[in-house]
């Protein structure tokens, strides 16, 4: 069976050539078909970078990347945007703001060459929790957590394999960040999804993800399974730094 | 009866809207009850819809022809017998030059209102976007338009091409655009990066479609404020044409003409000149009062939460 991402000595850069930034320096990881794979470290260690890079959202980069088994090119065709989608980190940024629900899902199902957008519609919003009454609403109408609802429906519509989850709930307070946990860990069980999140907060990435990738400065320090990690089996001592500094936190 | 308007306002102040036909009357209605309760907005508007009234039935309600000449009853003075607002110097009325020179100077502003902002957004939102050299390119074009004085650009264009209404609009509409361009620019250059727009690139649209159905929408607000805003503006460098000579030609009832027409006898018969004037300023101060209320209504910065 092939790996449905493959991450090979991925690098990453920002800026022009007078003051180039190197965000990534030569990442490489693999997730499984059906995985869920976390991206831990703190901010500006070049976790959300990996997933640009991945999205073409950053165009500077290299190394290699495929996805089930495509390696991929600088341009991204519609086959990849139907494999592979994001859910962005702050929902109050990642809706337009003078476009309803029902425009938001119309246009991206258009967009994929879906035809029966009413019933597509009807049965995404069910999908997120999210019932009819929602669907003609405009952004400023809805919570924080309704609105990553929508978002995550937007990046479901296409039908993709792999869902690339950017700090999914950071921007959401406590209470909804477990709502929307769950949905997520349920949409991924209903539909079988490959699951890359990126986040800083450890016990998010325990409670969904088998696998983690620990990163500073842009590197990987170390690739760990969550039971190693629960159980302190960690190889480098960065990684148990985040580990102890978490505890801390919640102890 | 008197349950069909409050069931309307229900059916529209909805927070559930069940239909897109719904979704959208309800937000024209939340801006029209917003611009409703700004007083000197509506008086603005108030004045605006006279005016297009007037254009519109120009010669039903002119008491006389504009162009009719009568020089044994020239510069009468205001309220002599049917005449209203007194004589010009050929003895035609003024009030009916006034009423039928409402439609030149709307045509005037709608024909700039329409080529401008669009001219303006296009390229804006287009160097906005695309970034790099042609960002360069089309905002050196801009910046060479900007660095023209505008009277003095129209006066070059309208002597250039030879005097008459539609190169003044031409004309006006040539110095009117790169502040529209700036603008769009600006905001195109916050909102191409924002998560939205990352969006919905990853759902693989083209960047035409970006500029059109997502950042066009979001110009535009504030693009129709400066737009209302500027015609006042507009209404002047037309008149100020017309005052030189290069608008429109005599016999046309321009109000700028009318005026430059009355200068002569300004010091003994002025009303001849000011009531022209009047005209041009109540329409001006209108246009600038529904600019200021419509910004407080569209202005994307104080609705969107």
């Amino acid at each position: 069976m092939t790996a449905a991402l493959e991450i090979n000595d991925l690098s990453v850069y920002f800026g022009d050539h007078h003051d180039l930034f190197q965000a990534v320096k030569s990442a490489s990881f693999t997730v499984e078909k059906g995985a869920s794979f976390g991206l831990v470290g703190e901010s500006g260690s070049g976790k959300s970078t990996i997933l640009k890079a991945l999205t073409g959202l950053a165009p500077q980069w290299e190394g290699h990347m495929s996805v089930a088994g495509r390696e991929l090119d600088r341009k991204r065709d519609r086959t990849f945007y139907k494999t592979v989608q994001m859910v962005f980190q702050d929902p109050y940024a990642s809706l337009h703001p003078r476009q309803s629900v029902d425009q938001v899902l119309t246009e991206t199902l258009q967009l994929h060459g879906f035809s029966d957008i009413n019933s597509r519609i009807e049965r995404l919003l069910q999908d997120v929790g999210l019932g009819p009454a929602f669907r003609f609403r405009y952004p400023h109408q809805l919570s924080g957590g309704q609105r990553q609802r929508v978002a995550i429906a937007r990046a479901l519509a296409s039908e993709p394999q792999i869902l690339l989850l950017d700090e999914p709930t950071s921007a959401l307070d406590v209470s909804v960040q477990a709502e929307i946990l769950n949905l997520l860990s349920d949409l991924r069980a209903e539909h079988g999804l490959t699951y890359v999140m990126v986040s800083h907060d450890l016990a998010v990435v325990a409670h969904m993800c088998d696998q983690a990738a620990v990163m500073r400065n842009g590197e990987i320090v170390e690739i760990i399974s969550i039971e190693d990690m629960r159980a302190g089996r960690t190889k480098h001592g960065y990684t148990s730094q985040l580990l102890q500094a978490s505890v801390n936190r919640v102890a | 009866m008197s349950s069909q308007p409050t069931s309307l306002h229900a059916w529209l102040t909805s927070e559930t809207p069940a239909s897109r036909r719904q979704a959208r009357w309800a937000a024209f209605y939340k801006g029209w009850l917003s611009l409703k309760s700004n007083h000197m907005a509506m008086a603005g508007l108030a004045i605006i819809l006279a005016l297009v009234l007037i254009a519109a039935f120009a010669p039903w309600i002119a008491p006389h022809d504009p162009f009719v000449q009568d020089l044994g009853n020239r510069l009468q003075p205001l309220g002599t017998e049917g005449h209203l607002l007194g004589t010009d110097s050929l003895g035609r009325d003024i009030l009916s030059r006034l009423i039928h020179g409402a439609r030149i100077t709307l045509y005037i502003v709608a024909l700039v209102a329409l080529i401008a902002p669009v001219a303006g957004l296009l390229v804006g939102t287009i160097s906005g976007y695309a970034g790099g050299v042609t960002d360069m390119v089309l905002m050196r074009i801009t910046d060479i338009f900007l660095a023209f004085p505008r009277l003095v650009l129209a006066l070059a264009f309208v002597a250039a091409l030879g005097a008459g209404i539609e190169n003044a609009v031409l004309a006006i509409s040539l110095t009117a655009w790169p502040p529209y361009a700036r603008m769009a620019r600006a905001e195109t250059l916050t909102i191409r990066s924002s998560d939205y727009i990352s969006a919905i690139r990853l759902q693989g649209a083209g960047p035409l479609r970006i500029i059109i159905k997502h950042i066009w929408p979001l110009c535009i607000s504030s693009l129709i404020v400066r737009v209302t805003l500027d015609m006042a503006g507009i209404i002047l460098a037309a008149a100020g044409l017309g005052f030189l000579g290069l608008g429109a030609q005599p016999p046309s009832p321009e109000w700028g003409a009318m005026i430059s027409e009355g200068r002569r006898f300004i010091l003994d018969y002025w009303w001849v000149a000011t009531m022209p004037g009047l005209a041009i300023f109540a329409v001006s101060l209108a246009f600038n009062l529904l600019g200021d209320g419509l910004r407080d209504v569209l202005d994307p910065k104080d609705s969107t939460s």
